[in-house]
């Protein structure tokens, strides 16, 4: 149950991007095609799951004065064998990727799983925390890939399912799903529709607007 | 746990993590490195074959590059030099920032915005029973955020485009990226490069291109910076300070 709970609860309940809405930026930035967003997806699974796991081995250890500089200093370390091992045996993807494996390092998901998590359970939690925060991501970003490579350029994986009209088909491709602010709209959709379904998400108001009570002339 | 702040606890353990972090990256650099080094090498010539349109997905990238000769030239005198070969290890991109070895451009001669040309470039030939029938030219120049590096490859009149690709930028994907898309690359097939005066004619134009046009290319959407960026160093390389003297001497016969 407790396994069961670490590793799904963060895809639907309390999702890292619709909840707690950490890790933002990638989400906007590599989701336009679907493949990318799979290598990124995996990358940063790997990453915070055994940033998890290792910010909890040693986590009686940290002093609390520099904890988050020790905490950044795992994560990129991780994040710099990553995009090694990216480029060694999958050169391709990672030139798609580029500049946005490093970009791992200031995800918000690895850092603040981390801080919130691996410094207080042991590590095997943790590194299913880890996993189940990386779920939870690839799950909106792949939600998102979905939408925006289908009906932006009319293909998912690369292979063509909407044929293009400047390509002789009938699809006109909606050209904003391709840029990065699509994915705010999309996000928004989302996190509405998630806190329709599941009420207990809506956060309470910080506080009430007063009634206006100048007269207008 | 009391003690974890103590100033000791606290630069013991700084100084142990990144010794072991330390460690760990450059054992996964060091082991990694030969694998990525193939793989670049073989990622340039893939690019290469692709720009001359000799690709074929089914054969292995190393049998298809045997058919190139790889050739040196000089741009300031636009003929084939021996000064670098296959065995020197030439670095054209080091050769490029080395005032040694390259010339310094002055703003206006410098188009592509590279601030220093290489007085050596590496070319590609492609010989078949009557002489050159492709000569494969290394490219770039700055883009909107990045330089663009490609190749762009010419048929036997020197004047000709068999194809042209970037192996490596950091453009916008989805923009700029666009650059890489095969559709707007395949429209720079049998297009002409230089204009009945000789002058560079060959460029991006803003929005669509004239039907029928000999020179011009579709811009790219979204990416009028890049696009320009792609013009300028096409106006560059093929322009007197890059490969003009080199191409017009090959045509005569006497590079």
């Amino acid at each position: 149950m407790k396994v069961k709970e670490l590793l799904f609860k963060p895809i639907l309940e309390s999702n890292p991007i619709a909840l707690q809405i950490l890790g933002i930026c990638s989400a906007l930035a590599v989701t336009s095609s679907l493949n990318v967003t799979l290598v990124m997806c995996v990358a940063l699974t790997v990453v915070t799951a055994f940033a998890n796991l290792f910010v909890s081995l040693v986590r009686n250890q940290i002093p609390g004065s520099i904890r988050i500089i020790v905490q950044m200093t795992i994560i990129a370390s991780l994040v710099i064998v990553v995009d090694q091992v990216l480029k060694a045996v999958a050169y391709d993807l990672s030139k798609q990727l580029s500049v946005f494996v490093g970009l791992i390092i200031t995800n918000c998901i690895v850092m603040g799983r981390a801080e919130a998590f691996a410094m207080k359970n042991g590590p095997g939690a943790s590194f299913l925390d880890g996993i189940g925060n990386g779920l939870g991501y690839s799950a909106m970003l792949i939600a998102l890939a979905t939408i925006r490579e289908l009906l932006g350029s009319g293909k998912l994986l690369g292979y063509e399912v909407l044929p293009l009209v400047t390509d002789g088909g009938w699809y006109v491709s909606n050209g904003l799903l391709l840029l990065p602010p699509s994915a705010f709209f999309l996000i928004g959709l989302i996190i509405w529709g998630l806190r329709a379904f599941q009420p207990a998400q809506v956060e309470e108001e910080e506080f009430k607007i007063c009634p206006n009570t100048v007269k207008e002339a | 746990m009391a003690n974890n702040d103590s100033t000791s606890k606290t630069i013991t353990v700084a100084l142990l993590l990144c010794i072991v972090c330390s460690v760990v990256v450059s054992t996964a650099a060091v082991m990694l490195k030969p694998a990525q080094v193939a793989n670049k090498k073989l990622d340039f010539n893939r690019n290469i074959l692709a720009a001359a349109g000799l690709l074929e997905e089914s054969k292995s990238v190393d049998e298809q590059f045997a058919q190139i000769a790889t050739k040196w030239v000089d741009l300031n005198t636009g003929k084939f030099t021996d000064a670098v070969n296959a065995d020197s290890k030439y670095d054209q991109r080091k050769a490029s920032k080395d005032p040694a070895q390259s010339t310094e451009l002055s703003g206006k001669e410098d188009l592509a915005k590279i601030s220093r040309r290489e007085n050596i470039s590496e070319v590609y030939l492609v010989e078949g029973a009557n002489g050159i029938e492709t000569v494969i030219l290394p490219i770039k120049g700055y883009g909107l955020w990045s330089t663009l590096y490609g190749f762009l490859a010419l048929g036997s009149d020197m004047n000709t485009v068999v194809g042209m690709g970037f192996y490596e930028h950091g453009e916008t994907p989805g923009l700029g990226g666009e650059v890489d898309n095969p559709n707007w690359k395949s429209q720079w097939v049998d297009k002409k490069v230089y204009a009945a005066d000789g002058s560079v004619a060959l460029g991006v134009v803003k929005g669509k291109a004239a039907t029928g046009s000999e020179h011009d290319i579709d811009g790219l959407s979204g990416a009028t910076l890049t696009g320009r960026g792609v013009d300028n160093l096409i106006k560059f390389w093929l322009g007197e300070n890059g490969y003009a003297d080199f191409l017009a001497n090959l045509k005569k016969g006497e590079a």
